[in-house]
């Protein structure tokens, strides 16, 4: 390892992607290794043996694990510029709810939405669509969850834009036309740099990985 | 004197509720106290946690907090004598990681092996133990998970120290033994800690109502 700040990580993961943004943020360089989840790297089973799983962030030789606390982790070491938390401690604990919000609603309802089909397919879009809702409620009018600038609890949640249309597809329906003030705030999002960098192509993650797993486990 | 406004919606039994009391009273804040009937949520609690419906809730200068792990880290940095959380980032993230994993691995695992009833409660009990293995080597030459005084790790893990046993007594089943010396040791420590010992449930109490609430899910399934 040659760089001081190693990402172990895998393209299509939310997880993963909120890593990259945050790096992005804080202007951090650092070297990217895409895993293969199928054939886990033994750095990976060195770094994370109790989970096994990526993102994996390893700074000057040290694992941390679990998205949302290497994202802390990275707020706290680079913390001269973009500061994702703000600094008053109520404000950081909603932040801090929201994030466990999405961690423990958005990923397991997506999850459930492009792996199963019929009624169980059905109850999970619409209980993915009322997750989103709540949460555009409580972006209200702002420009970003973080106020004015991408916070902590921006760089929890767009990733799964990414994957939009991926539910879309599998679900049959629009994230538009549920969630409005979603949709664009993923698409002022992606008008920053470390956002539309980190972030992979929607299609690609539909075509290329979606669907043919859907058709492997026989739901198409 | 009660500080200005502090207020905590909790349940006796509630292993979570229990966390935020321990860091209050290892912070010194006076607070007042609510108990909820969970069978019968107060229009307050809904109010306050309309989407989790939950204790604990903590109430500050009118300012709603709620989760327990978010509400330990929200007591730390607004009152910050007796320091829960470590200073350096590292072992901050280190903290977090071990409080996540208790609560989210090690605490549904040991359920579901203790209640049993699952098709592979073996397949569950072993991996309760890998569980436990794992925390071991987290403890080994500590006093506590925070090094010398408990700390946030300490706090979450009131569900190893003492929730542990009294499921563990209410279903006449053992997972957590001397088979984990470090653990039982720690645990020793934990429950005669001066501070700790005034926020646990009383043992006999709690034991009887989860022997009623296991005999009760056994009937309905």
């Amino acid at each position: 390892m040659t760089k001081v700040v190693v990402l172990l990580d895998f393209w299509l993961s939310p997880f993963g992607m909120r890593v990259r943004v945050a790096l992005a943020e804080k202007g951090v360089e650092y070297e990217y290794r895409e895993e293969d989840l199928g054939n886990k790297s033994q750095l990976l089973l060195q770094m994370n043996p109790v989970h096994k799983k990526i993102p994996v962030l390893i700074h000057n030789g040290k694992p941390i694990c679990e998205s949302l606390v290497i994202v802390q982790y990275i707020d706290e070491t680079w913390k001269n510029k973009a500061p994702l938390l703000p600094s008053d401690p109520y404000q950081r604990a909603e932040a801090r709810f929201w994030g466990d919000y999405i961690d423990k609603q958005i990923y397991s309802c997506g999850r459930r939405l492009w792996t199963t089909k019929g009624e169980e397919q059905e109850a999970a879009k619409k209980e993915l669509i009322e997750c989103f809702k709540v949460l555009e409620e409580h972006l209200g009018d702002r420009t970003y969850f973080g106020g004015d600038n991408l916070g902590f609890v921006d760089v929890a949640l767009i990733p799964f834009y990414s994957w939009f249309y991926a539910f879309e597809t599998c679900g049959n329906f629009k994230m538009e036309e549920w969630c409005p003030k979603i949709v664009s705030w993923a698409k002022t999002c992606m008008q920053r740099e470390s956002v539309s960098k980190s972030l992979v192509d929607p299609l690609k993650v539909c075509h290329d990985f979606v669907l043919p797993r859907r058709k492997t486990l026989g739901l198409d | 004197m009660a500080e200005e406004g502090v207020k905590l919606y909790g349940f006796w039994l509630s292993p979570f509720s229990r966390r935020v009391e321990l860091a209050l009273k290892i912070k010194g804040v006076e607070y007042e106290y609510i108990e909820e009937d969970l069978q019968n949520k107060s229009p307050e609690l809904l109010q306050y946690n309309p989407i989790h419906k939950k204790v604990p809730v903590l109430i500050h200068n009118g300012k709603v907090i709620v989760e327990s792990q978010v509400i330990l880290e929200y007591i730390d940095e607004t009152w910050k004598e007796n320091p829960i959380m470590p200073q350096d980032p590292y072992e901050r993230a280190i903290a977090r990681f071990w409080a996540k994993f208790i609560d989210e691995k090690f605490f549904p695992s040991f359920r579901k092996a203790i209640l049993g009833g699952e098709t592979e409660v073996e397949k569950v009990i072993e991996e309760t133990k890998e569980n436990l293995k794992i925390l071991e080597k987290v403890l080994e030459g500590k006093n506590f998970f925070g090094g010398e005084r408990i700390g946030f790790v300490d706090i979450v893990a009131n569900t190893i120290a003492y929730w542990v046993f009294l499921f563990q007594e209410a279903a006449e089943k053992e997972i957590l033994t001397e088979e984990f010396p470090i653990l039982c040791n720690w645990k020793d420590k934990y429950i005669n800690h001066n501070i700790i010992k005034e926020t646990l449930p009383p043992k006999d109490k709690s034991v009887s109502f989860f022997r009623a609430r296991f005999a009760q899910s056994k009937a309905s399934s």
